[in-house]
């Protein structure tokens, strides 16, 4: 299966699924890398999980749409013939997870953004969007939990995991900006009831995180720049490294099945 | 969820359907899990059995999916569909008295009961305490939000010190 050329739209509906489906799965790809290298043993699992929830998530988002689309492409196509430029996800989610406060910062940023949008999609005129967002919305639920705890912790604990977790939310913050920035694409898709217009989410966002640093003893992080591009597939240099992982064995062996 | 039906053939279908265990915790089956939504005969006496995923990444789902096929075509039918849909989404209120029971037999904490209203509603409601499935105590403590599979937490009990997995409400 070859790529679509990069200058052929694809339907507004199938960018919007990708767009969903393309965060998950590449957040799944950075969580799954903690498997085997947690701080312990309970947390490589708990990791693992929640890459699991996002990898259910990206599966339905990816085939929706491919169907969409019309062009054939299946979810494996997608998550392993395309290029980069093709990739419609934000910046925050392909950053390496680095320290553990690092991969925690981004967890509780990606998670509080993620549970406000599903808990919108849930009734979203689509019913696949409706339906993909209502299962979801239970799992971040629990992914934005397992944040929270962690940021209480390491905030609010000794001298050194204070430093690390605030240092972990001076990396993240460059990409909290990106999540609430808008285009015309999901305008008009909310216009019509499909989709959800993120600067929305902004306030109930401030809000939660805000509490949360304050109870963990950190201060809001501040930031000099701010990324953007990644929903029309520009993105950082750490992405053609994840890609390569995620993409080689596929590639290498093409068309095998287990 | 599940039709009760007088029709001999759609009970036969539902049955041989409903008895399928989760591969993962091997003394549920599918109908007391809550996985099975419903199961239907055509005047063909072609099957539609329709399930929903615990977690959007179960990966049980693929053998589950399998093994409906297997039982119902023992039990006669030769033309079986598998359906998987999404809404409305699975939560534990919809497993059943004697699923939770073979739950606690088994070892694994069951959720607590069904609940009035929505999740989505509001926060993941998380009970005050578990009790151990091995000595009854409720002195237990959650070690892992998250456990050997989407579906579980780990926990220990602080009377008898072992540990133990707790079905979570979703």
């Amino acid at each position: 299966m070859s790529a679509v050329p990069l200058d052929v739209p694809l339907p507004p509906l199938a960018t919007y699924a990708l767009r969903l489906g393309d965060d998950a799965l590449i957040l799944a790809q950075r969580m799954g890398e903690w498997i085997a290298s947690a701080p312990q043993i309970e947390e490589d699992v708990a990791l693992g999980n929640i890459a699991l929830d996002l990898l259910g998530q990206a599966r339905t988002l990816l085939t929706y749409a491919g169907e969409v689309e019309g062009a054939g492409r299946s979810e494996d196509d997608l998550a392993y013939l395309r290029e980069e430029r093709a990739f419609l996800n934000l910046h925050i989610v392909e950053q390496p997870g680095g320290d553990f406060g690092v991969t925690m910062a981004r967890l509780l940023f990606f998670s509080t953004y993620q549970l406000g949008l599903y808990d919108r999609l849930q009734h979203s005129s689509d019913p696949t969007l409706a339906g993909v967002a209502g299962k979801a919305v239970k799992e971040v639920a629990y992914h934005r939990d397992h944040a929270t705890q962690w940021v209480l912790r390491l905030g609010d604990g000794t001298q050194e995991s204070h430093r690390r977790m605030q240092a972990g939310l001076a990396a993240m913050a460059p990409f909290v900006d990106e999540m609430f920035t808008g285009d015309g694409l999901e305008q008009s898709l909310s216009s019509a009831g499909v989709a959800v217009d993120v600067p929305t989410l902004r306030e109930e966002w401030d809000r939660y995180v805000g509490s949360v640093l304050r109870e963990a003893t950190l201060e809001p992080p501040e930031t000099t720049w701010t990324a953007r591009g990644g929903r029309r597939g520009i993105h950082s240099e750490h992405f053609g490294h994840l890609l390569a992982q995620l993409q080689h064995l596929h590639r290498s062996h093409p068309g095998a099945s287990w | 969820m599940v039709s009760v039906l007088a029709d001999p053939s759609t009970a036969r279908a539902t049955a041989a359907a409903g008895s399928v265990l989760d591969p993962e915790v091997p003394v549920l089956t599918i109908a007391d899990l809550g996985v099975l939504r419903d199961v239907t005969v055509d005047t063909d006496g072609c099957v539609t059995v329709t399930v929903t995923p615990t977690y959007s990444g179960c990966p049980a789902m693929d053998v589950i999916r399998r093994d409906v096929r297997q039982a119902v075509r023992a039990a006669g039918f030769d033309e079986v569909e598998v359906r998987t849909v999404l809404s409305p989404a699975w939560t534990t209120d919809w497993m059943t008295e004697q699923g939770r029971r073979a739950l606690d037999d088994y070892g694994i904490a069951p959720p607590p009961g069904p609940r009035s209203g929505t999740l989505s509603d509001g926060p993941v409601l998380v009970a005050l305490s578990v009790r151990c499935p091995q000595c009854r105590s409720m002195d237990t403590r959650e070690t892992s939000r998250f456990g050997s599979t989407p579906c579980k937490s780990l926990w220990v009990c602080n009377a008898c010190r072992e540990p133990f997995d707790h079905f979570k409400a979703l």
